[in-house]
């Protein structure tokens, strides 16, 4: 298509393309690139695009702030624990469903496909208040529990898809050669999902690792077990009007997922799901 | 996947490929002792009790406390009275209230519309663009896409600061001298244009990324017989394009319509629904009610109108995506 066309035609493309790449990354180009500037460089009156000095100043007050370590560990063990407890529950009912016939199953995709909508934001209040009677506020395995909730589906709906492109005759002649049916699934399914379950637990974890509201009014009294992103919304009370260090901290926190999600462009842009959303 | 959204959390594109097999010979059916007796139901189990648990029961206490008289005393006693649809009637009664729900229509008119024109044009530029183009656009979407919505909103704060933030700097030396330490967050309705940029910044790429890949379903072969037969470029997009995308560009849509819902974490952060009300949509004032005025039950009651709202775009979705199901098996 664009082969055949003049020089000229494609100088607005391409310059539609260079603003498109500009738009979307310079705020993240800027949140680095404060990090490491000179705080007399960030508080002048006219900033500059390139820094001119690079610091790791910011670096060491955001690692060095009270409490760093400790939130860094409250959110790897939630998403983490939550993450895994989505995978081995959605794994099971993923099989159920990919390879099974049973009464309701139908109910049971389409429960799980309104599931992966709920209206997790209108749900804080009645989850604190039963949180709170039941004795559950202020505490890690809360938080757990609900991001364990919100990637459920997701994890589930994918994984069903993943076990619908390995074809079943592959189990089956596993069993007559004598394989167990969970056998035969572990030995012969389970290394081609391998790539999947990855791929499947990143979003999940990314999920997890990024959620504000819940962690935020759950987690009141105990400010020990708060997480990062809550964290890091209040660095107004943390580093005052040191930006840098919040851009440092921003930094810190932003690149697992920057890299985890560039590791995975590949399934992204490919419409990474495309088994997803079947019925 | 976040944008949203989300933003944040990723939700799979709909699908724009591989028609799945669903009747007819090859179908992927039972195995010979599959599907009989208690095991699909054990291993469901799980998961059926875990949603029950967190999803269907919160629910359901949401509607109950929107009913009851529910206050902070109730909260610590326990001892909440029904009283009916009251809570509703305060509600809808409180001119405050309707100034919400009008400013939440409006903010997710003009984010829906923003994302959805933004992410055609991205979408159909991608198409055109050369093998480098394409790569780097693509990638610079994904990074944008993966940004967590905390750091974009910390990140959107610092760009906008009225002392050091670079645009105020760019504004002023392009010769906009208003915009000297021009305080964003004061002003209501540039307060609201910076939310709507941050979140316009983080939904459109999961859009035009799902939107492209819906492009690049369409077969090469219709195009070319197309221009064989002396079809006009707008003509090919109107007759060829369109019919194909159109599904999955309402899929989009109903999406991104449901995601904006979920701009809460950006304006609880940014502007916690201020200055003064300028930014307070319906989630914002379901919890300012609830959590900081401790008026659980309005609260509640806002939330269930949130709810019902976000159930009607969904019922659209859903139909959307079976409609599409039927057609593809």
């Amino acid at each position: 298509m664009s082969t055949t066309r003049p020089r000229v035609r494609r100088i607005p493309l391409n310059a539609a393309a260079v603003v498109t790449v500009v738009v979307c990354l310079f705020p993240v180009y800027w949140m680095v690139a404060t990090a490491f500037t000179p705080s007399r460089d960030i508080q002048s009156d006219n900033p500059r695009f390139l820094p001119r000095s690079w610091t790791l100043d910011h670096f060491r007050t955001a690692v060095g702030a009270d409490g760093f370590g400790l939130f860094w560990r409250n959110s790897i063990l939630v998403t983490l624990s939550a993450v895994v407890l989505a995978l081995v529950i959605a794994l099971g009912a993923a099989y159920a469903v990919a390879r099974m016939r049973w009464k309701g199953r139908r109910q049971f995709v389409l429960m799980v496909f309104i599931a992966q909508m709920a209206p997790w934001e209108s749900l804080i209040i009645p989850v604190y208040i039963i949180s709170r009677d039941t004795d559950m506020l202020d505490r890690l395995p809360t938080l757990t529990l609900v991001y364990f909730m919100m990637t459920l589906p997701f994890t589930l709906i994918v994984l069903r898809g993943f076990i619908d492109t390995i074809p079943p005759e592959l189990e089956e002649s596993a069993q007559v050669d004598g394989c167990t049916r969970p056998g035969a699934f572990r030995h012969i399914a389970f290394p081609l999902l391998a790539p999947g379950l990855m791929a499947t637990s990143l979003f999940g974890y990314i999920t997890a690792w990024n959620e504000f509201t819940y962690a935020n009014f759950l987690i009141i009294k105990q400010q020990d077990n708060r997480t990062l992103p809550v964290w890091l919304s209040s660095f107004q009370n943390v580093f005052g009007t040191d930006w840098g260090a919040t851009m440092a901290a921003s930094t810190l926190f932003a690149a697992p997922a920057l890299v985890v999600f560039l590791a995975l462009q590949r399934h992204v842009t490919s419409g990474f799901a495309a088994g997803a959303v079947k019925g | 996947m976040s944008a949203v959204r989300e933003q944040t959390a990723p939700h799979p594109p709909p699908s724009t490929s591989r028609p799945r097999r669903t009747t007819g010979p090859g179908r992927r059916g039972p195995s010979k002792d599959g599907g009989r007796g208690i095991w699909p139901y054990v291993l469901i189990a799980p998961a059926v009790l875990g949603t029950l648990y967190l999803l269907v029961y919160p629910l359901i206490r949401a509607v109950v406390i929107s009913l009851q008289d529910f206050g902070l005393r109730q909260l610590i006693l326990g001892d909440a009275r029904f009283v009916g649809l009251k809570n509703y009637e305060t509600l809808l009664g409180d001119s405050r209230f309707w100034e919400v729900v009008r400013r939440t229509f409006l903010f997710m008119a003009v984010n829906v519309v923003l994302i959805m024109v933004l992410s055609t044009l991205v979408a159909l530029m991608i198409e055109r663009l050369g093998r480098f183009g394409r790569i780097a656009v693509l990638s610079a979407l994904v990074l944008t896409w993966a940004m967590p919505v905390i750091a974009a909103t910390t990140v959107f704060q610092w760009l906008f600061h009225s002392e050091f933030g670079i645009v105020n700097a760019v504004l002023t030396d392009l010769g906009f001298e208003s915009f000297d330490r021009y305080p964003w967050f004061a002003h209501g309705p540039a307060a609201f244009a910076i939310l709507v940029a941050l979140i316009v910044w983080q939904s459109v790429p999961f859009a035009a990324i799902t939107l492209y890949s819906a492009l690049t379903t369409v077969p090469t072969e219709l195009y070319e017989s197309a221009r064989l037969d002396g079809a006009s470029g707008p003509r090919i997009f109107r007759s060829i394009t369109l019919p194909i995308v159109r599904p999955i560009f309402m899929l989009v849509l109903s999406l991104e319509v449901i995601w904006t819902f979920k701009a809460f974490v950006q304006i609880w952060v940014m502007t916690n629904g201020g200055p003064g009300d300028a930014t307070t949509i319906l989630p914002v004032y379901a919890v300012q009610t609830a959590l900081s005025s401790q008026r659980y039950d309005l609260g509640s009651a806002a939330s269930m109108v949130t709810v019902v709202l976000m159930s009607g775009v969904l019922v659209l979705y859903f139909r959307q995506m079976f409609r599409q199901e039927d057609e593809l098996s």
